[in-house]
């Protein structure tokens, strides 16, 4: 029974995957088309979680650039996503500068952010990376909670809301769409660096970094420009984020927040970019699924994790690998 | 307080907190060590040990006139039964994850985290649980600096764990079993070692210490939280980074050291205590970087 089932999904997906080999272009309009028309239909709730699903998917892919396809364990992506969140605060509630321009200074931010963490950690393997990350993510989130410009432990608040044509962003499902055209962009871009000489030279460091080195690949310099690129993600996202919320504070990008992204990314299936999509949707969804059993909703997310861990040990739909 | 006794009395504080630290990172090390594993749950382990020891203590309030016996068996029992939780979660988790790619067994420990701690919170309704038996604060004082009996206990316990634990590595057979699937697992196979008996020995040995050093927190900080494990969690594993992940002296070094960096990381002048972490990881990464294997660790070629 359970095996015709595994079966059966596994058909379904073959077949999704054969139509998406041969009409990618014409499905992702359509798709996007469709997406961008839920608005008229759904509810400010749906529109919402689904929202926060389109914000997952852009931090999801993001870190997929670092973990998934350059093979980088990183456990403090939080921090890139506080430093974008933290620029567009400051310079919005303290400067008033407006919401646009914010974005391309956050961008430098947290690509700094990207080669400060990134530099040090070059030389280190796997496990050891992990904690100088996590060490790293606590230390801006640390800051962030005592430093008084980024106000302290109780955060900023009235960061403005963005203006686009005039019009003041300040409904939901304004926010829905700008977190579906950022994950489209997000999409688009990965798949763009997958197929580049650049995201090439990610797998080979990925597959054997040694080897890749013989092979007259810079290690440092495509290591690097994988932090500095899923940072500028993060970064973005951070943004976007500050400005729909319009108050942030420190506990938004804690340890568990890192984790739960790197969970999406797994989850889906490392490095394969629909899986991490899909991923980043379990991560937003299953919880509001099961919001009605209450306080053992995250209990019962737990087991499901360890369930699809324990079937699918390669996430939900993984990257097929020579 | 002259200067000497400041930084005599900070040495003591940090090292209860570091002999925490060490028997948290002790369990990190051995699990590494053996599968290479960051084992997440770890510090949800110490967290069901310390709730475990409550609930026996709870028990036998009445039964055991003395404290300390009261103490000493809610420890013990607590330790055989996490033990035996940890070899469960071995046995459910990650034994059929071993030939999985690394990172999907450490979204396993970590769905295995989330398990326990809400578990834990659904069971516990959230409260904090006092510890009701209060040790007092008697004890001795050397000068200004004053340690309590209880403090004196804790490190005296940790350090008859630790000596055991390395007894039992280095003298008993299973010890060197341990050693040699860390080295070479295929090869302990075909020389009829029985690998997965080793690994769920070795996840007892990890729970039980966690287990003990969860009891021994609630005994000295007078309150327990099904958060708690978390923090020491975190801590544990910088602990056993910094002395080399995998290597056993290493983790104790880890955790006393840490204990110390934080215990002196709160009388830097001008830093308040709230800086104290950002000290402690910014001096990990430091050491990272000109030793990138830890201080005791060994050089290890190994990918994701």
């Amino acid at each position: 029974m359970e095996n015709r089932l595994i079966q059966s999904l596994n058909d379904i997906g073959k077949k999704a995957e054969a139509f998406v080999r041969i009409y990618p272009k014409i499905l992702s309009i359509l798709t996007l088309i469709a997406l961008s028309t839920v608005p008229m239909v759904a509810s400010n709730y749906v529109l919402e979680v689904l929202a926060n699903t389109w914000f997952y998917v852009v931090l999801c892919l993001g870190l997929n650039i670092v973990v998934g396809f350059a093979g980088l364990l990183d456990l403090g992506y939080a921090a890139f996503f506080a430093v974008g969140a933290y620029t567009t605060g400051i310079l919005t509630s303290h400067f008033h500068v407006n919401f646009w321009l914010t974005i391309p200074v956050a961008m430098c931010c947290s690509a700094l952010a990207g080669i400060v963490i990134g530099g040090p950690t070059l030389r280190l393997r796997s496990d050891y990376l992990a904690i100088v990350t996590l060490g790293f993510g606590e230390i801006v989130r640390i800051a962030a909670r005592n430093l008084r410009i980024t106000g302290g432990a109780s955060g900023l608040i009235g960061i403005d809301r963005p203006r686009l044509f005039g019009l003041e962003l300040n409904q939901i499902h304004h926010y829905y769409l700008v977190f579906l055209v950022l994950a489209a962009l997000a999409i688009l871009a990965s798949v763009r660096l997958h197929r580049s000489r650049l995201g090439r030279a990610w797998q080979y460091v990925r597959e054997d970094e040694d080897a890749a080195e013989a092979m007259g690949i810079n290690r440092v310099a495509v290591k690097l420009s994988a932090y500095v690129i899923g940072a500028v993600f993060a970064g973005i996202a951070g943004c976007f984020f500050a400005a729909k919320m319009t108050a942030i504070s420190p506990e938004t990008f804690t340890f568990s927040q890192s984790i739960l992204i790197l969970l999406g990314v797994v989850l889906g299936g490392m490095g394969k970019i629909p899986g991490v999509v899909c991923g980043a949707a379990v991560l937003v969804l299953f919880p509001e699924i099961f919001r009605g059993i209450g306080p053992m909703r995250l209990l019962v997310f737990g087991v499901v994790m360890l369930l699809i861990m324990l079937y699918r040990p390669q996430g939900i739909w993984p990257e097929k690998r020579s | 307080m002259t200067h000497l006794d400041i930084i005599l009395q900070q040495l003591a504080n940090g090292l209860i907190l570091g002999s925490f630290y060490s028997l948290v990172a002790l369990g990190y090390t051995m699990v590494y060590g053996i599968i290479k594993l960051l084992n997440f749950a770890h510090g949800d382990i110490y967290m069901v040990g310390a709730f475990v020891g409550y609930a026996i203590l709870a028990l036998l309030s009445g039964l055991l006139g003395d404290e300390w016996a009261g103490i000493l068996v809610s420890m013990v029992l607590s330790m055989i039964a996490v033990g035996f939780l940890g070899v469960l979660i071995q046995r459910i988790a990650y034994r059929p994850m071993l030939q999985a790619p690394r990172l999907s067994i450490l979204i396993t420990a970590l769905s295995v985290s989330l398990i326990l701690y809400n578990l834990v919170m659904v069971l516990t309704d959230g409260e904090f649980k006092a510890f009701t038996v209060g040790l007092g604060y008697e004890g001795v004082s050397m000068g200004e600096v004053y340690l309590t009996y209880t403090q004196i206990v804790l490190v005296g316990a940790t350090a008859i764990l630790m000596v055991t634990l390395h007894l039992f590595i280095n003298k008993t057979m299973y010890g060197k079993a341990m050693r040699a699937i860390a080295i070479d697992q295929d090869a302990c196979r075909l020389m009829g070692i029985d690998v997965n008996r080793v690994i769920a020995v070795t996840f007892f040995i990890g729970s039980s210490l966690a287990a003990a050093a969860g009891v021994m927190a609630g005994v000295y900080y007078g309150s327990i939280h099904f958060f708690m494990g978390f923090v020491i969690g975190l801590k544990a594993f910088t602990a056993a980074v910094m002395g080399g992940i995998g290597s056993i002296p290493g983790a104790m070094l880890g955790g006393l050291l840490l204990g110390l960096l934080e215990a002196f990381g709160t009388q830097i002048p001008f830093i308040g205590s709230e800086w104290k972490d950002v000290f402690t990881f910014a001096i990990l990464i430091l050491l990272l970087v000109f030793k990138p294997t830890g201080l005791l660790g060994r050089t290890e070629i190994e990918r994701m």
